[in-house]
């Protein structure tokens, strides 16, 4: 049996960790490039659900986009999948595709960058 | 009824646009924005339900730019509102609020026969409603050749034919038009802010230079901007000494433009009226508010998140 009042719960805690935000981030994907030198750009994906391997979507990735990626660890992001070129939009079909993708919901993904 | 009015009110709102323009005193200092001329209107309301194709054709016209993320949200509910009773409704609210409504839906039929042929990419998302669109003109087609002003055809004193609702709305516009324009165009305001200027400096770097001016116009503070502006291109910058904004990267004014209209949905018009005229400001718990100024409602927003940056360059920095 617990004492539920001699809990020690520290109210401003929470606050600091963001806790609520990083799963929000979670179930939410960013699809972001970034320009590096010259013409060149890099797209990288996060928060993809937990429930798809990112290794195997990032060969998928690879192979279908012929370009080259990685995947990053991130410690606030998570998996992130990197791909070389603005990829942002195949990946947005990808990932909204019904039949050959995974067939997410369009409201939960976000593309960023212009 | 009261519902209905409100359906409409909403309906209505959601047909505004927002667009670039060079008009100077636009949206003027107090916040009122002033309604363009008579003849330009409904071109660049038309403008903002043409497809992205045919919208980098358009701004030669008008100099502006049209800001219409929004566009395919709107067809879709436009869809909508054709089906059914939505229809009755339409007919009974624009003699409620004075006509405002509908406005856009005469005109966007004006621009779908008239430039059919060149909107491939509208013509494929919205087959359907082309379909109904083409359908309608073949029912009017026939019953159209009476003409309105003289009072022959359908129109003429003796006719006891009834006269198809369609035609019957296409009059009130064409007679609100003709004896009331102020009315038929307060519907079709739009939002207009100046296109971005860029200008690269050296081979890598972007200067964004009237910021201080497209910021007075939206009422949102310089740094808000800016944080959002790199946060969504994924770089960073600075603020030169004329206050201009020097962007490190490559970037064209579509491109700025494209974030800059982002913005202006995300945070600048309210989501309820999606009249720009809001305020934004810093609520209690570091959340901020935007506060609509022409209907009073209050919602809140997203903080800008630069979220995950990818280590570009040079490793050793990262070590280091």
């Amino acid at each position: 049996m617990s004492i539920e009042n001699l809990k020690t719960f520290d109210p401003f805690a929470e606050a600091d960790d963001d806790t609520g935000d990083i799963k929000k981030v979670e179930n939410h994907i960013h699809i972001r490039i970034q320009q590096r030198n010259g013409r060149k750009s890099l797209t990288t994906v996060t928060g993809l659900p937990a429930k798809f391997d990112p290794g195997k979507i990032l060969t998928f990735f690879r192979k279908e986009f012929a370009c080259n990626g990685n995947k990053v660890n991130d410690e606030k992001a998570g998996e992130v999948i990197q791909l070389q070129g603005d990829q942002r939009k195949k990946v947005l079909d990808f990932l909204v595709d019904k039949k050959a993708g995974l067939g997410l919901n369009p409201d939960n993904i976000t593309v960023h960058g212009a | 009824m009261e519902n209905e009015v409100q359906d409409q009110a909403e309906r209505k709102a959601s047909r505004k646009s927002v667009a670039f323009t060079d008009e100077q005193l636009v949206v003027e200092t107090d916040g009122s924005i002033t309604i363009m001329s008579a003849a330009e209107e409904p071109k660049e309301t038309a403008q903002s339900h043409t497809p992205p194709a045919a919208d980098e054709a358009a701004p030669p016209e008008d100099g502006g730019l049209d800001l219409s993320l929004l566009k395919k949200k709107k067809k879709k509910k436009k869809v909508e509102g054709l089906d059914g009773d939505a229809e009755a409704e339409d007919g009974a609210a624009p003699a409620e609020d004075g006509g405002l409504d509908l406005t856009m839906k005469k005109k966007k039929k004006k621009v779908k026969k008239a430039e059919g042929a060149e909107e491939d990419e509208f013509t494929a998302k919205l087959k359907q409603l082309e379909v109904k669109d083409t359908e309608d003109a073949e029912e009017t087609a026939p019953q159209d050749a009476g003409d309105m002003e003289t009072g022959t055809g359908v129109w003429s004193h003796s006719e006891s034919k009834t006269i198809p609702y369609t035609l019957l709305l296409s009059r009130f516009f064409t007679v609100l038009s003709q004896k009331n324009p102020d009315h038929s165009l307060s519907g079709t305001k739009s939002y207009k802010i100046p296109p971005p200027q860029c200008m690269r400096e050296g081979n890598r770097k972007t200067v964004f230079a009237n910021i201080a001016d497209i910021c007075k116009r939206m009422k949102r503070t310089e740094e808000h901007v800016t944080a959002y502006l790199f946060a969504e291109l994924g770089t960073n910058g600075s603020v030169d000494g004329n206050r201009r904004l020097v962007i490190k990267g490559r970037f064209q004014q579509k491109q700025i433009e494209n974030v800059v209209r982002k913005y202006i949905i995300e945070y600048v018009t309210c989501k309820t009226c999606k009249s720009p005229d809001t305020e934004l400001n810093k609520g209690e718990n570091r959340l901020y508010f935007i506060t609509c100024n022409n209907c009073g409602s209050r919602r809140s927003v997203t903080a800008i998140k630069t979220g995950f940056s990818a280590q570009i360059g040079k490793r050793k920095k990262m070590q280091g």
